[in-house]
């Protein structure tokens, strides 16, 4: 008798308090949204193929990287690895039968799922034409699109975040196994607390803001409206105060997973443990603090651009802390190339990339000339692309068989994640040279001299589009036709391995006690030849 | 009191009391951020129209004002009672009426203000410069409003079947809800009232 097995109504699943089960609702429901925003990538790509604006509307053009942007940042990145991986995997990193609040668990699945419908009517109702990020006055006053449905949306999605967030805090201090010290925690549950940090006191700014801005457009009340005496720039800042955190919530549990990955498949304990556990935590604390490298040219003061520059660098630190320690990691290991840790290598040279480039952007007199650019939608997809997706998709894989009990196909799964790797670098890295050469973003008509690339841009795109297809395919199939996988495939170190896989239930017969650290692998001696 | 068993994820009832309570603690910070939101946008606009601001809460009725800061005080300390597990019913129920009268009171001032044409929007007819304070001041006593709503729900709810750490916890939402009232009351009624 395990999770899956136990029952097979409808019922049992929609009405589950179990957080595996809910994890893999989130799964469905997230995979939707990602083929969803993805819909939209390729509808922009196919208009970015030629430089006139041939295949849509402006309006409509407008209209599609708006949806492309809410629907990935909102209702696939930002929950994805928490409510998919974290949720199944917190309560059994730490011992526990299931997280602190399962009833809030499953509530939030339903509000994630509310806030979606939301959403996806304001699109099938016609769409909003403001961009994610929903500057005033144009969306406060002007557009004539569904905002306020969205924001609305949005609004209800950001519930989501926050329960989950709090689940995961309040379970990580309360719950955790006799033994298990917080310096013993996996660095997944590190990231996951640090996202959950981020979540909890981030998401309600962006609640009251997009409340703020739903309300001026509904009722006239004008908090935004320089006619009335407000100011525009506000926005933006509430706006960011979250945002920018949010993009944290879109790597740090990212991270997590690649740590757990290097580790494993390098069978060491990660370098500097306790550096990269702070790293985490360092990451969410300053990424409250460098909002305002994203108003460079709002017309904010100088002096407050130039902070906001310097801490944006001094951001960058721990990241780079977290890069060095795995690179550590990996020396004198015995490494092996499963798919899993392909997506990590993957992870760290584009994430490596994405981050270099930020400090690009965060220079002020660089950032005055790539802003709104092609230059920033290149480094926030090397980040979000090549780091966040390629540590869920790693992760995915490496916890696959303990979540369904099968092994995915590894052949294909590395043919895939060769073909993400190589389309994900043919669609973005011309868009860094885009950027410089002075595209801007949000524009779906370009000079003819931009074409080729643009091209090599949208050719990029349809292969990463295969890529990504072909593990949602044989994933699926894994279901039916894969072998079992047996509770340890990888040998890997960690109380969620020592469970049957799928785990049963209360996932543990008795509660584990933890009496060493983190990644206790054998400690490979000098001369000793480790066999596969 | 009533005592129930202890929840299957949870090894002891201290657990559970411990988890809930830090829940609650955690969601109170979000409430704070969520309201500091508003608080900090009103800060701004107060700091770049100070005269303007002062003058439009002048439209406001300290009276009525005092008195729902009075209400809202004895809740607290009706709930605190209740927390403490005196009469635990009847204190709740105290509260929740204590509550609903400053409701009662807000819903008056509201329709006053609409009937002096202060409500922001197509229709209002107050001074130019006074309509920002206005949106304001709907907008974040409206969601205080909303978070009295919820927590009257709550002491209801809690009233029929009363868990020691549940009144615990609504006690504390309910103490801070009240704490956002404590702020709003200066900063929208007694702008410039100083001598």
């Amino acid at each position: 008798m395990n999770y899956l097995n136990i029952s097979y109504t409808i019922r049992s699943w929609l009405l589950s308090l179990d957080h595996k089960r809910i994890s893999i609702l989130y799964l469905i429901s997230n995979t939707v949204f990602f083929f969803l925003g993805g819909a939209f990538a390729v509808l922009i790509r196919l208009e970015l193929m030629t430089p006139a604006g041939d295949l849509v509307l402006s309006e409509t053009y407008n209209k599609l990287f708006t949806m492309h942007g809410v629907v990935m940042v909102f209702f696939f990145l930002i929950p994805s690895i928490p409510t998919i991986l974290g949720n199944f995997l917190v309560p059994m990193m730490v011992g526990a039968r299931d997280l602190a609040f399962p009833k809030l668990n499953l509530m939030s699945w339903y509000v994630f799922m509310f806030g979606g419908a939301l959403t996806v009517s304001s699109i099938v109702a016609g769409g909003v034409d403001t961009g994610w990020t929903f500057y005033t006055p144009y969306s406060s006053t002007y557009s004539n699109t569904h905002v306020i449905l969205m924001a609305v949306g949005i609004f209800i999605t950001g519930f989501s975040s926050i329960l989950t967030g709090l689940n995961f805090i309040v379970t990580v201090h309360t719950m955790r196994a006799p033994g298990l010290t917080w310096m013993r925690l996996p660095l997944f549950i590190w990231s996951i607390y640090a996202t959950s940090l981020i979540m909890v006191l981030g998401t309600p700014v962006i609640a009251i803001t997009l409340l703020l801005v739903a309300l001026e457009r509904g009722f006239g009340i004008g908090i935004f409206d320089p006619k009335l005496g407000g100011d525009p720039v506000l926005f933006q800042h509430l706006f960011w105060f979250y945002s920018h955190p949010a993009v944290y919530i879109m790597i740090l549990p990212g991270m997590g997973v690649v740590s757990e990955l290097v580790a494993c498949f390098s069978r060491k304990r990660i370098f500097g443990y306790g550096f990269v556990a702070l790293a985490s935590v360092a990451i969410a604390v300053l990424g409250f603090l460098v909002w305002g490298h994203h108003m460079f040219v709002s017309g904010q003061s100088v002096y407050a651009g130039m902070i906001f520059s310097m801490l944006s660098f001094l951001v960058a630190i721990p990241s780079a802390v977290k890069v060095f320690n795995w690179t550590a990691t990996l020396y004198r290991g015995s490494i092996s190339f499963a798919t899993p840790m392909l997506y990590a290598f993957g992870f760290i040279g584009l994430f490596t990339i994405g981050g270099l480039t930020g400090l690009v952007l965060a220079t002020m007199a660089i950032d005055i000339h790539v802003h709104d650019t092609y230059f920033v939608v290149a480094h926030f997809h090397y980040i979000a692309v090549g780091g966040m997706v390629m540590a869920y998709m790693g992760g995915l894989h490496f916890w696959w068989p303990k979540m369904t009990g099968r092994l995915y196909p590894e052949g294909w799964a590395k043919l895939a994640a060769l073909t993400i790797f190589v389309g994900f670098n043919l669609t973005f890295f011309p868009q860094f040279i885009l950027g410089y050469l002075g595209m801007p973003r949000r524009y779906h008509m370009y000079p003819e001299e931009f074409q080729i690339l643009n091209v090599m841009s949208s050719a990029g795109a349809s292969i990463l589009g295969v890529g990504y297809l072909i593990p949602f395919l044989y994933f699926l199939w894994s279901l039916r036709r894969a072998p079992p996988s047996g509770p340890n495939p990888w040998d890997a170190r960690g109380l969620e391995w020592s469970t049957p896989s799928p785990p049963p239930v209360e996932n543990f017969e008795a509660r584990p006690k933890v009496d060493e650290e983190a990644y206790a692998y054998p400690q490979i001696k000098e001369g000793e030849s480790v066999g596969q | 009191m009533s005592d129930s068993s202890v929840a299957h994820q949870f090894e002891s009832i201290e657990q559970q009391r411990q988890a809930a309570t830090l829940g609650m603690w955690i969601f109170l910070v979000t409430e704070i951020m969520f309201f500091g939101g508003a608080f900090l946008g009103y800060a701004v606009y107060r700091g770049m129209h100070v005269e303007a601001f002062s003058r439009a809460s002048r439209h406001l009725d300290v009276a009525w004002g005092s008195i729902n800061t009075g209400v809202l005080l004895v809740s607290s300390f009706t709930m605190a009672l209740a927390v403490h597990g005196v009469r635990r019913r009847w204190f709740l129920g105290a509260t929740a009426a204590l509550g609903i009268v400053f409701l009662g009171v807000k819903f008056t001032e509201y329709a006053h203000k609409f009937s002096e044409g202060l409500v922001p929007g197509a229709r209002f007819r107050g001074a130019a410069d006074e309509e920002l304070f206005f949106s304001f001041y709907f907008a974040m006593t409206g969601l205080h409003a909303a978070h009295m709503v919820v927590g009257i729900g709550v002491l209801g709810v809690l009233m029929r079947r009363a868990r020691d750490a549940a009144v615990d916890v609504a006690g504390l939402y309910w103490h801070f809800v009240d704490l956002v009232w404590i702020f709003l009351f200066p900063l929208f009624y007694l702008v410039g009232r100083h001598a």
